[in-house]
């Protein structure tokens, strides 16, 4: 019988995520992938500016933090420094397809050998609930009071079908970690991300459908219900692009 | 050293780069200093180093914060406009203290401005080059030759106090060509991180993991680090100013300039001593931290002090505050990329009094 213990690659620290955030769960993925492919004194980490500021104090490699959206250039940065490190980054939504879309979408164009993983979870977190560029139609946030208006304020960005376009990214995949299933299917895309990197085939993007009961105001439970019912209708899960692009 | 070759400024200084163990360039186009990129995405594939065009100034700093952070000797070069865009990713580097090599060759502002040549972004890059309590060392060359001999220096002190540093030319001297001498014997030797223990290089598992980040939440924490850096600045404030002075012993009147603009000094100089005024020039190489001891001594026998730059004067500041006020200071100048001719700073200085 395995024993279930904490994978190397993440801290003994306490985390300071809300209760029913996913962000634990994904932290966890990454780390264990980073386990069994033995690769934690290789890898150097990037953490934005969002929820998973703090990031650096949670994964045991070499950490970075940048600034808000500049992940896939300062991965870019140590990547073709580094080419034979592993680089991933750790991204909110506001982060990668707000403020840093024009980093992420030149990073993934360039088919930069980094590994992004990005949370979706329809609002900035950390700032307290506003709009972000993945709010759904409708979704009230603090800056939408009266609920997203498309003739306001536009439609959200899609981004795995969006960057699924580009000839540099070699895997563009939409997961979730709501059930050990999905949980499971999550960490294989992950893991996927990091071997198209360690071949230096392309650029990789996991997206992952994330809650936030906090700012969503719900619980841990029905936070997971409003993201079966509400977003991966928006939001369907699955590969949007994958193979190697060199 | 070599037999002379003609180059452009921005040629010389890309080169130095290499010569000075600079692997990875990130820059975006932007006149008047494109060639440095131009150059260098000749030279760096064939020396092993990294050339990459950016999508924008903005990813192009950012992708130097990466690169610094993993211990590698890197630069970027752009024009007013886009250091501006920089200032940013500058700030999170000074707060992260990495070192790294920025060049701005200067051209007419605000705004777009203009691409002739100018030195309006004194006060931006000596006094705020981005948000937060911070300094970058910042040189000013004034010939071909020192756009290259700069380039070591620059990289060498940024390494040695861990902050970014600044080359401040401008369109005259980054389009200008002179005779350049490199020394042919030296091995050119792409950087590593191998006396650099705090980068994230990857531990190897060999040590803890290290972070660079410029994120403290507890004010005290942050205070402290902002204390610890500004005795580090002290240091270098100490020990690192360099200056020039030309005929400045028996001055009585003294012409502060730097880069291009210290050149016409010169040459106004050289006319007013033609007609019997004692004048001199003293030219700062390094504009932080400015040679204040240097400048003082320059002026021990000035009667008054003559600054000239191209903009509507901004080291004018700092020369009056380096005098404490002690001598009167007068400014002329031109801007907005017209620069100024010798007869007119000649002009100024009879003006001054320094008329026999």
């Amino acid at each position: 019988m395995p024993e279930f213990k904490r994978p190397h690659a993440l801290c003994n620290v306490p985390l300071h995520y809300c209760p029913g955030c996913t962000h634990g769960i994904v932290h966890r993925l990454v780390a264990e992938v980073i386990d069994e492919m033995g690769i934690e004194g290789d890898t150097i980490g990037v953490c934005p500016v969002g929820c998973s500021v703090m990031a650096y104090d949670y994964f045991n490699c070499d950490m970075l933090e940048a600034s808000h959206g500049r992940s896939p250039a300062v991965a870019t940065g140590i990547k073709r420094a580094n080419p034979d490190k592993f680089v991933f980054t750790y991204q909110g939504d506001g982060d990668l397809a707000a403020i840093g879309t024009a980093e992420t979408v030149h990073a993934a164009t360039r088919g930069e050998n980094i590994t992004v993983i990005f949370i979706n979870n329809t609002t900035y977190g950390m700032t307290g609930g506003q709009m972000a560029p993945t709010t759904i139609p409708g979704q009230i946030t603090q800056t939408t009071p009266y609920g997203r208006n498309i003739n306001v304020e536009g439609f959200p960005v899609k981004v795995c079908e969006m960057l699924s376009q580009l000839d540099g990214v070699a895997l563009a995949e939409r997961v979730t970690v709501i059930d050990p299933k999905s949980i499971m299917n999550a960490k294989k895309a992950i893991r996927k991300g990091f071997e198209f990197q360690k071949n230096k085939q392309g650029f990789s993007i996991i997206e992952v459908l994330s809650t936030c009961p906090t700012n969503w105001g719900k619980t841990p439970i029905e936070a997971i219900q409003r993201l079966k019912d509400e977003m991966i209708p928006y939001y369907p899960l699955g590969v949007f692009k994958e193979g190697a692009v060199r | 050293m070599s037999e002379l070759t003609l180059m452009k400024g921005n040629e010389a200084l890309a080169e130095a780069a290499i010569r000075a163990g600079c692997k990875c360039f990130f820059g975006y186009p932007i006149t008047p200093q494109t060639e440095i990129s131009a150059y260098l995405s000749k030279r760096m594939p064939k020396v092993g180093g990294v050339f990459l065009q950016a999508e924008s100034e903005v990813a192009a700093i950012n992708m130097v914060y990466g690169c610094a952070g993993s211990g590698i000797r890197c630069m970027t070069s752009s024009s007013s406009p886009g250091i501006s865009l920089k200032t940013e990713g500058i700030s999170y580097i000074a707060g992260a203290d990495l070192p790294c090599v920025i060049i701005n060759v200067q051209r007419g502002g605000p705004g777009l401005g203009g691409i002739q040549p100018s030195q309006a972004d004194y006060w931006q890059v000596t006094r705020a080059l981005g948000h937060g309590d911070f300094h970058v060392l910042v040189f000013a060359p004034s010939t071909v030759q020192e756009m290259a001999d700069t380039v070591q220096k620059a990289f060498d002190l940024a390494d040695k106090y861990r902050m970014p540093a600044v080359i401040l030319a401008d369109g005259l001297l980054g389009q200008m060509m002179e005779p350049v001498a490199f020394d042919e014997d030296a091995e050119i030797k792409m950087s590593d991180a191998s006396n650099k223990p705090w980068a994230a290089t990857g531990h190897k598992n060999q040590r803890k993991h290290n972070i660079i980040n410029s994120l403290y939440l507890q004010a005290e924490e942050l205070e402290e680090k902002v204390r610890k850096r500004f005795e580090r600045y002290e240091q270098v404030k100490a020990n690192e100013t360099m200056a020039e002075c030309y005929k400045t012993e028996d001055a009585e009147i003294v012409v502060a300039a730097y880069g291009s603009t210290a050149r016409l000094a010169k040459s106004a100089v050289e006319l007013a001593r033609k007609e019997g005024i004692k004048a001199g020039v003293f030219r700062p190489i390094t504009l932080w931290p400015y040679p204040v001891n240097e400048l003082n001594e320059a002026c021990k026998n000035a009667k008054k002090v003559l600054v000239t730059e191209m903009s509507m004067g901004q080291m004018v500041d700092d020369v009056k505050l380096a005098l404490n006020c002690r001598i009167p200071v007068e400014f002329v100048g031109r801007t907005g990329g017209v620069i100024p001719s010798p007869a007119e700073i000649l002009n100024k200085i009879k003006e001054m009094g320094g008329d026999k």
